[in-house]
């Protein structure tokens, strides 16, 4: 997310019923209750758009791409392409060719491990991470350092769950050759200063690797801005198809990369002996792309663009200015991340002193309320912050302030549950 | 809530803010660590054993949510005393129990039929076992005799000391 400038109009706010409306899976119920969805830091749900995108590339377009002459083959192919000249819209990238397809987040911080790191790290480099970091973004740094000799070093969070920002200096130096963090923590809901961290970066001489899989669903990403040289997303975190992933990278870059998987569409020529690699983005998508996903991941950029972003983030604000004085009332509970509600996305973790994460994500299931209680595949950060687990109650464009109100209500009744004073 | 008030029974709510095996042992013959990666559930066990083959002390320092401390705590209670074979055979019972078996009739197994409810969770059917499973592992480690009986877990680690 990029900061909002002051001069720009207010965003026209969103029409949640209008919303809701658009998604149908929000009509069911669970346990005999409107189901109410509150984890959409993990996916969000599909408006009636993508899933028709989809379902209509199967039926009328359905041909493998960049191989065939016949006219389905073409269709596909531009329906596959046009998708990553709507991300690269989307993203700001300067080109649709520095945009590569993967199979989500994980998968891109992967290609960028083998296919850079391994290239240009060393005995003795350093990799710089964040304890705020989720598993995706560190245990690909673990296993390349562990094979290359290089020292992972880690930038601390102070006690309202920002980045130690003021200690930059002391965790990134000459060694240092990478810089990989978060853009908003899925667990805090922390935005991280990206430009700032990418210009101490720069000024050393390391590349910046931004995980932004709770980034760009919650507000404008503009990767140019943000002045990094890799940038992330899983675009099921922002209404797209599950099993396709977004890595942008600045086309020099890219250039000199290794590819990272090899089979066919990746090749320029191919002898019993050796082969040469298609130009860029192809050289990194070996093998038969999830076309029907990127006509789903155009079709959720073309709803998220009439939405907005900018009123998106507007609508996240709201929702923390409603929600995070109503946890805060409870005094049972712990809350983490941010006080500012508009430093974060709009999401919550947050722990009653008596009832375990995990068993109030059952009983607030049995009111038909979505949450995750977990690690939230953060484990570094859960021990970082002295805890086992947390819940965690993450909002999106179809979730309003009642879901709020419900939300506190079985946090309330799980007191109840355990006999424990409200 | 009907589903709830099965689930989070009065006597599951008893073991958990009040767990027994709370007591340290002075070394004891077995200390295992069980532990549950899908949520991070710990859970620390020691036995000692007398020379007679009876459970003559149970420590156990569980760490997670009701289900699997009150677990702890009901298996803490019913195996003080009681002798290395009756511990295996209650732990089998158990697990089948758990699986969706009916409790053995003509037994009473005490507190331990309060976490039947579990059944209708699936997911938490593991925060039950996981207290059963560490101490599968902990008896295999006092007799390798019992190491047949160890089951292989995809989710649940136990670890030895």
């Amino acid at each position: 997310m990029t900061p909002e400038t002051e001069a720009a109009a207010p965003p026209t706010p969103i029409d949640v019923a209008r919303v809701r409306q658009d998604f149908p899976i929000l009509s069911r119920e669970v346990h005999g209750k409107p189901l109410v969805y509150l984890d959409n830091s993990a996916t969000t749900q599909r408006p009636e758009s993508v899933i028709d995108a989809m379902s209509n590339f199967y039926r009328t377009a359905n041909a493998n791409v960049h191989r065939g002459v016949h006219r389905l083959s073409e269709e596909a192919t531009d329906a596959y392409e046009g998708a990553r000249n709507k991300v690269a819209a989307f993203i700001n990238a300067d080109s649709a060719r520095s945009i590569i397809f993967t199979r989500n987040t994980t998968e891109a911080v992967n290609l960028v491990a083998h296919g850079w790191a391994r290239r240009h790290l060393r005995q003795g480099d350093e990799v710089l991470l964040t304890v705020m970091e989720h598993h995706s973004n560190l245990v690909p740094w673990q296993m390349l350092a562990q094979e290359r000799g290089c020292k992972l070093r880690f930038l601390d969070i102070d006690e309202s769950g920002h980045l130690q920002l003021d200690h930059l200096d002391e965790v990134l130096n000459e060694h240092t050759r990478l810089v990989a963090l978060t853009h908003v923590s899925n667990v805090l809901g922390t935005t991280n200063a990206i430009p700032t961290i990418a210009c101490a970066a720069h000024s050393v001489g390391a590349k910046v690797f931004v995980d932004g899989a709770q980034g760009v669903p919650h507000g404008p990403v503009d990767v140019q801005a943000l002045d990094c040289d890799f940038y992330a997303y899983s675009p099921h975190k922002a209404l797209g198809p599950l099993g396709i992933g977004v890595l942008w990278g600045r086309r020099d870059v890219l250039e000199e990369m290794d590819p990272f998987l090899g089979g066919g569409e990746m090749i320029r020529d191919v002898t019993l002996e050796r082969s040469t690699w298609a130009a860029v983005p192809h050289k990194f998508e070996a093998g038969t792309p999830s076309v029907a996903d990127a006509v789903g991941l155009g079709a959720s950029i073309d709803y998220l663009e009439n939405l907005g972003m900018a009123a998106i983030r507007q609508h996240e604000v709201k929702i923390n200015e409603y929600l995070l004085p109503k946890l805060r009332e409870l005094p049972w509970l712990t809350v983490y991340g941010p006080k500012d509600p508009h430093g974060r996305c709009g999401l919550a973790s947050f722990n009653d002193n008596q009832i375990h994460a995990h068993d109030l994500g059952t009983i607030l299931d049995q009111h038909g309320i979505a949450i995750r209680a977990g690690h939230h595949c953060a484990k570094p950060l859960m021990r970082r912050l002295g805890v086992m687990a947390t819940a965690r109650a993450s909002f999106y464009i179809y979730n309003d302030l009642d879901e709020v109100d419900l939300l506190i209500e079985a946090l309330i009744e799980a007191r109840k549950v355990f006999g424990l004073a409200t | 809530m009907q589903g709830l008030d099965d689930l989070y029974r009065e006597v599951i709510l008893d073991h958990y803010r009040t767990p027994h095996g709370a007591d340290v042992l002075e070394d004891p013959a077995v200390k295992v660590e069980g532990f549950n990666p899908l949520c991070g559930d710990e859970l620390l066990m020691e036995i000692s054993v007398d020379d007679s083959g009876r459970i003559s002390g149970l420590h156990i320092q569980p760490n997670g949510c009701s289900i699997s401390v009150a677990s702890a705590s009901m298996l803490a209670q019913q195996l003080a005393g009681k002798t290395v074979e009756e511990a295996v055979a209650l732990k089998e019972t158990f697990k089948s129990v758990m699986r969706g078996e009916p409790w053995p009739e003509g037994q009473d197994f005490g507190d331990l039929e309060a976490l039947e409810g579990v059944k209708n969770f699936p997911v938490r059917i593991k925060c039950a076992l996981l207290a059963w499973m560490t101490l599968e592992q902990a008896l295999a480690e006092y007799d390798p005799a019992l190491a047949a009986q160890v089951e292989a877990d995809d989710d649940i680690e136990v670890k030895t000391h």
